[in-house]
């Protein structure tokens, strides 16, 4: 069928989207970094942008995949000991020049790695369970991480997590431009993934599992994909973590954190990107915003998800994602466009 | 003989946890047999209960016989109402959606009461006294003697109320197949509401000898106790009810036999490294009924 509606073509989709996401980062940089903006502020930001890839992490799973992990924080825990124990070892506080970036990067991807083949281990006995019970075993995983993350030095005889005191003294490497490279990127990568083949059968097994994979979709291997990748970047969320902070404790990476991450993704609206990064940016401004109201904080969290559940349980977008071709398609064809709907709403 | 003294009294104390723990799992397990739900506000209706227990007493002075009543009524009504407000509206959605609006009621809960006692812990003054019972160099206190004897009255109860009573037919029948049993002119709201009602006046009563045991009440005393109990039903098989009791025995004995060995440290990892076996090995407990997938 021919139609007449003006369209991009595909290279010039990709170059008008490499040059708005290259300057956006180098324009927020610039912005921060100069004195217009307060060193407060900064840390809010770095902190929004950690939230920002744990829930758009989280949203692989729970929205594109359609399972409902509860171990999340689990995965965050193993990438941020990872990436604390790799910056102490390496000493990466006094490197200097190249050195120092390179351990950067060296961390971050290592935390993300060992995070991600946590996610194998888990994930491939876990996911041949279906729903609650995979929802049960994944809270059982996260619960373990954190009571071996607690213990293990006893057993072992040596200092690694430092039990319950925490491990502390981590450099702290994490600064506004690396938080900005790394929710760019996995921003970048998870669509990228989500709009190819891949993508589609993870999308697929969510509609229907078994449909599915009657049409020879091999549902296991992609669902132990989408666990991986889920818990990759937030093994990376949890090495920002660990370099913002300085110092760990098991107890942050308790069952609650999960929630919070699975909050995130529940109020933006299960399986949009868009809608998880809005929500992770709003729950984490506006408890500072709110200084004076951070008891309610939870119990508005808490509100905020039953609520949500009775009303609207997709969520505020729903399967919503921004695009900007489509904004510039519909700008370059001015017309009754009631009958045409391209493609369906998550595309 | 001291070894054997020790093996003993920990037996008990894993007796005791197990009760309570199998109490809760009960509550789970109904509930999960006839609407399908994880409740996960089933935990904090026991902290609920424990600080009913704790103004009646602490503040007003009621006699424990009262107090107790009251935290019974208590929970019961609150688990009703939860029903009511919650879940009812969720019944024809996603599993997913009741499942994240469980976790929702249970951090309000939680935090609510966070937010109106403070976070600290309240003490309840001994209200379950009683003599203890030497046996040889053991000791058996009080409160294990009630918690043990009371959990297995409660339990008889239970299963003449499912086995032999109409409603408890009722229930039977809607967890078997909920359409056909509506069919058949059973009241699918009273019988959903009785299902919570009976689960929620059990952990009043695993309030009450929670309390008699630790005696205090804090916001986040159930999350571990609730998340253990939940191990307990899905270790039994979820939806079973023997299962159930047998799970909160096994959880609790497991406990105590690793805290004797000295390890006590491990405990909670132990009680999670038990569920991902079982889930692995036999995902429907070890009294559940297989279930078949329809396309």
């Amino acid at each position: 069928m021919k139609t007449n509606r003006k369209t991009i073509p595909m290279p010039m989709r990709y170059l008008i989207n490499t040059v708005l996401i290259v300057l956006f980062v180098l324009a927020s940089t610039l912005f921060v970094n100069s004195d217009a903006v307060s060193g407060y502020f900064t840390k809010i930001l770095m902190v929004i942008g950690i939230n920002i890839i744990l829930a758009i992490s989280l949203n692989i799973a729970t929205g594109y995949l359609g399972q409902l992990p509860l171990g999340h924080a689990g995965f965050m825990a193993v990438g941020a000991y990872t990436g604390g124990i790799f910056l102490k070892a390496v000493d990466a506080a006094k490197a200097t020049g190249g050195t120092y970036y390179l351990y950067i990067a060296a961390a971050l991807v290592l935390s993300g790695i060992v995070a991600g083949i946590f996610g194998i281990l888990i994930g491939v006995p876990a996911l041949r369970l279906k729903g609650d019970y995979l929802a049960i075993i994944t809270l059982g995983f996260g619960e373990i991480i954190r009571v071996v993350l607690t213990n293990i030095d006893s057993v072992l005889g040596f200092d690694l997590t430092y039990g319950a005191s925490g491990l502390k003294r981590i450099p702290k490497i994490t600064t506004f431009f690396n938080v900005m490279l790394c929710v760019v990127l996995s921003c970048v990568v998870i669509h990228m993934v989500m709009k190819s083949r891949h993508g589609r059968a993870i999308l697929s097994i969510r509609e229907n599992e078994i449909a599915a994979e009657s049409c020879g979709i091999r549902t296991t291997y992609y669902k132990v994909m989408a666990f991986t990748m889920s818990a990759f970047f937030a093994g990376v969320a949890g090495c920002l973590y660990a370099g913002y902070l300085g110092s760990l404790q098991p107890s942050s990476f308790g069952f609650m954190k999960s929630i919070e991450i699975l909050v995130m993704v529940v109020l933006g609206g299960m399986g949009s990107m868009l809608g998880s990064i809005l929500s992770a940016t709003v729950l984490t401004a506006l408890p500072e915003a709110l200084r004076a109201f951070s008891d309610y904080r939870m119990v508005v969290y808490s509100l905020v998800l039953v609520l949500m559940m009775i009303f609207k349980p997709t969520g505020l977008l729903g399967q919503y994602d921004f695009s900007l071709s489509r904004i510039l398609e519909k700008l370059m064809n001015p017309k009754k466009s009631t009958g045409k709907k391209e493609g369906a709403s998550h595309e | 003989m001291a070894f054997l003294s020790t093996l003993f009294s920990q037996v008990i104390n894993g007796l005791q946890s197990g009760s309570i723990y199998a109490l809760v799992a009960l509550g789970y397990s109904m509930v999960y047999g006839i609407i399908m739900l994880l409740n996960f506000a089933h935990g904090d209706i026991i902290m609920v209960g424990a600080y009913v227990v704790w103004i009646s007493t602490a503040n007003f002075g009621f006699h424990p016989i009262v107090s107790i009543l009251l935290a019974v009524v208590v929970s019961t009504v609150l688990g009703v109402v939860i029903e009511k407000v919650a879940y009812a509206p969720l019944r024809s959605s996603p599993r997913l959606s009741l499942l994240i609006t469980a976790i929702g009621i249970s951090f309000l809960l939680e935090n609510g009461f966070q937010l109106i006692f403070g976070a600290g812990a309240k003490v309840v003054p001994d209200f379950l006294t009683g003599p203890s019972v030497h046996l040889g160099s053991a000791t058996i206190s009080f409160s294990a003697i009630v918690t043990i004897v009371v959990t297995v009255l409660m339990m008889a109860g239970l299963t003449f109320l499912v086995q032999k009573t109409k409603l408890g037919k009722a229930m039977r029948a809607v967890s078997e197949d909920m359409g056909a049993a509506q069919l058949m002119g059973i009241n699918l709201n009273t019988t959903i509401s009785f299902t919570f009602a009976m689960g929620s006046a059990l952990a009043g009563v695993a309030s009450v000898l929670y309390l008699s045991s630790y005696g205090q009440a804090s916001p986040t005393m159930v999350s571990m106790l609730g998340l253990k109990a939940f191990v307990a039903a899905v270790l039994g098989g979820i939806g079973s009810l023997p299962g159930a009791m047998l799970g909160g025995f096994v959880i609790g004995m497991a406990e105590a036999l690793v805290s004797a060995a000295g390890l006590s440290v491990w405990k909670d990892g132990v009680v999670f490294a038990i569920l991902i076996i079982v889930l692995l090995v036999k995902p429907t407990g070890l009294m559940g009924k297989p279930m078949t997938e329809k396309v």
